[in-house]
């Protein structure tokens, strides 16, 4: 290659590497200003920095309505993510290990929720709620994200599902395991990762929804991100940075220990 | 047969909606005996080790393996060894707790387990890899494994799915005889499948040929070899030559067969063999005959319209009077080159005749 090409190359080369930087920048400026600003000891929300201090996390762990928000969207998450994790396993299982009629409606409609718009959703199931004289409870917003996520879990356990090989549970049959045996000691182990990855998505998903979780929340209740909001209405509080920062560490965070939880269960299965 | 047959098939029928997988197969197989279904892809051998094992539920028919039926016991309580194409070791657990799986749900002892999993190990002589995961071994390897799997519950009849199809070809003849030897010393009822004619020649103490669903024959390798029933058989094993003709004449003890556009050709009459009948005369292409004989009885002339070379023998296609031929032939001095005129001999005992319905004439 002559020197010139090799130049011109480079010259490319840099564009690229420029161009990178600068949609990172873009991506994460905004994520970088929250953190940053979280730590600034100033009366107010914004630029300048005028000194570093905690103060702003301290009081937010005094703010009542904040840790009490805090605790109903972990709740919610938390109670969410298991129960659509049960639901999505079986209903991978039905639709990737047996034939039934209707199968690709039901395999159209478990997704559907993913595709809807997330205010028809919250509208709808509040109308449902409403014609079956059934009160608001924190119960309904459970409800409502669980019918959020599924679609996610059946999805991620499908995939994995279907890499699994079906001769793995003939063999454990044909060696005298039952159904209840060969599920329990082969094809549950063998998907651990996909369910590790989809209660952690699924926590996610329950733990940073404002949309949906406006219609649901019981009257008096906050979650985290609807707690914000409220927060934002009155004022742009520098506690309100602090408190992103948590829920980026949060979601970010859980994502990232899940991801790598998994990888080591599946390298320990493979 | 002298033995209690170990595995019975009557009148075993599957169908998937109007496809009939498998056609009305009987087939009785004796304790301790290897048996190859063979045949090419979707002939139905795979479906009725799938119906043994319980994995497919036959339509119609009875199987008994050990004297009990099983066609409705559910597949976990059969007590049968199952050995896969790809081997199915179960990827999460070790080489031991792999081979213990089938002793578990058998109310063996723990101490016992120890013992029958390093028994079946130094069987497949494998000795010591306990710890190892599945993914730490070879393909040979693995499939040993399987195989211990499979015989340390003790199963009333082994089943092998293309076991050797998966590894490469030097390692597939290997195991070819390790697996005929262990199962010698095991002495266990085997059914093998294999669309592999060598494997099965090499493998079976007898051959059940399958086509479209049902038992085209069933003997020893040299018997559906040397004397195919059908034109299936004859056509489906080995190389030969299958060629439509009319029978000229029938004169003490031989059948002169007028070869459709070809030659005449002599074989040994059957006690069906009617002059004027429709004939189809088979001939192995290593029974064909090729050298300057100088035009003694019974011998034709061709003329080489392509030579490979072999090594050990050559093989030829010889347009021998209007008749394509193939010929795979021993290299007396030299191999003979397209366009040469040669001397083709047929002993008449090498040429079997086929009658219009395709069986072979009796």
């Amino acid at each position: 290659m002559s020197g010139a090409a090799a130049e011109n190359r480079g010259l490319g080369w840099r564009a690229v590497q420029v161009v990178t930087v600068l949609v990172y920048i873009f991506m994460f400026a905004p994520i970088m200003v929250v953190v940053v600003l979280s730590f600034n000891d100033s009366q107010f929300g914004g630029f300048p920095m005028t000194g570093f201090s905690f103060r702003w996390y301290y009081k937010l762990l005094e703010n009542e309505s904040v840790l009490r928000a805090f605790q109903t969207s972990i709740w919610v998450a938390i109670v969410t993510s298991v129960i659509c994790s049960v639901l999505g396993v079986l209903g991978a299982l039905a639709l990737v290990r047996y034939e039934f009629p209707g199968k690709e409606w039901v395999n159209t409609i478990l997704i559907a929720p993913a595709l809807v718009p997330e205010t028809v959703l919250g509208v709808g199931l509040l109308l449902l709620m409403r014609w079956a004289h059934q009160p608001r409870t924190l119960w309904v917003l459970v409800l409502g994200h669980i019918m959020l996520a599924l679609p996610y879990v059946v999805l991620v356990v499908q995939a994995r599902l279907i890499g699994i090989k079906r001769v793995y549970e003939e063999a454990a049959m044909s060696l005298g395991a039952n159904r209840f045996h060969t599920f329990r000691e082969i094809t549950l182990p063998l998907l651990m990762p996909a369910i590790v990855a989809s209660l952690l998505l699924v926590f996610t998903i329950s733990f940073d929804n404002i949309t949906a979780s406006m219609f649901w929340r019981p009257s008096g209740v906050e979650t985290m991100p609807t707690q914000i909001l409220s927060m934002l209405k009155v004022s742009i509080s520098p506690e309100i940075n602090a408190l992103g920062t948590l829920m980026i560490i949060v979601t970010v965070g859980l994502p990232l220990i899940g991801g790598g939880l998994a990888r080591y269960l599946a390298r320990s299965v493979r | 047969m002298t033995a209690a047959a170990a595995v019975e098939l009557h009148d075993v029928t599957l169908a998937y909606g109007s496809f009939v997988a498998v056609k009305n197969v009987a087939l009785s197989i004796a304790k301790g005996e290897f048996v190859t279904l063979l045949g090419p892809s979707g002939c139905g051998k795979t479906t009725i080790l799938r119906s043994i094992a319980g994995l497919v539920q036959p339509t119609g028919g009875e199987i008994v393996v050990a004297g009990r039926r099983i066609d409705n016991v559910p597949i976990h309580k059969r007590n049968i060894g199952l050995v896969f194409q790809n081997y199915a070791l179960f990827p999460h657990k070790s080489v031991f707790d792999n081979i213990a799986f089938g002793l578990k749900y058998r109310s063996v002892e723990k101490s016992m387990i120890a013992k029958k999993v390093t028994r079946a190990l130094e069987m497949v002589r494998l000795p010591g890899v306990e710890k190892k995961l599945p993914s730490e071994m070879s393909g040979g390897q693995q499939q040993r494994i399987a195989l211990a799997r499979a015989i340390v519950i003790e199963p009333d009849v082994l089943l092998l799915d293309e076991p050797l199809s998966a590894l490469d070809a030097n390692l597939r003849e290997e195991m070819r005889t390790e697996l005929k030897i262990i199962q010698r010393e095991v002495g266990i009822t085997t059914i093998f499948v294999t669309h592999d004619q060598e494997e099965a020649l090499a493998m079976s103490d007898r051959i059940v040929v399958m086509n479209k669903g049902e038992i085209e024959q069933s003997g020893t390798p040299e018997d559906v070899y040397r004397r195919p029933e059908s034109r299936f058989v004859a056509s489906f094993l080995g190389q030969s030559n299958l060629l439509p003709g009319r029978i000229a004449s029938v004169q003490g003890g031989k059948a002169a067969i007028r070869i459709d556009n070809g030659p005449e050709l002599l074989a040994l009459a059957p006690a069906a063999a009617r002059e004027g009948a429709r004939v189809t005369a088979v001939v192995r292409a290593q029974k064909v005959a090729v050298g300057s004989t100088g035009g003694s009885a019974g011998t034709m002339t061709g003329k080489i319209v392509s030579a490979s070379y072999l090594g050990g023998t050559a093989a030829y296609f010889i347009d021998a009077g209007g008749v394509r031929l193939q010929a795979i032939a021993t290299i007396e001095d030299r191999v003979w080159r397209e366009g040469e005129t040669v001397d083709i001999a047929i002993n008449p005992t090498d040429c079997l005749l086929l009658d219009e319905g395709g069986k072979r004439m009796r």
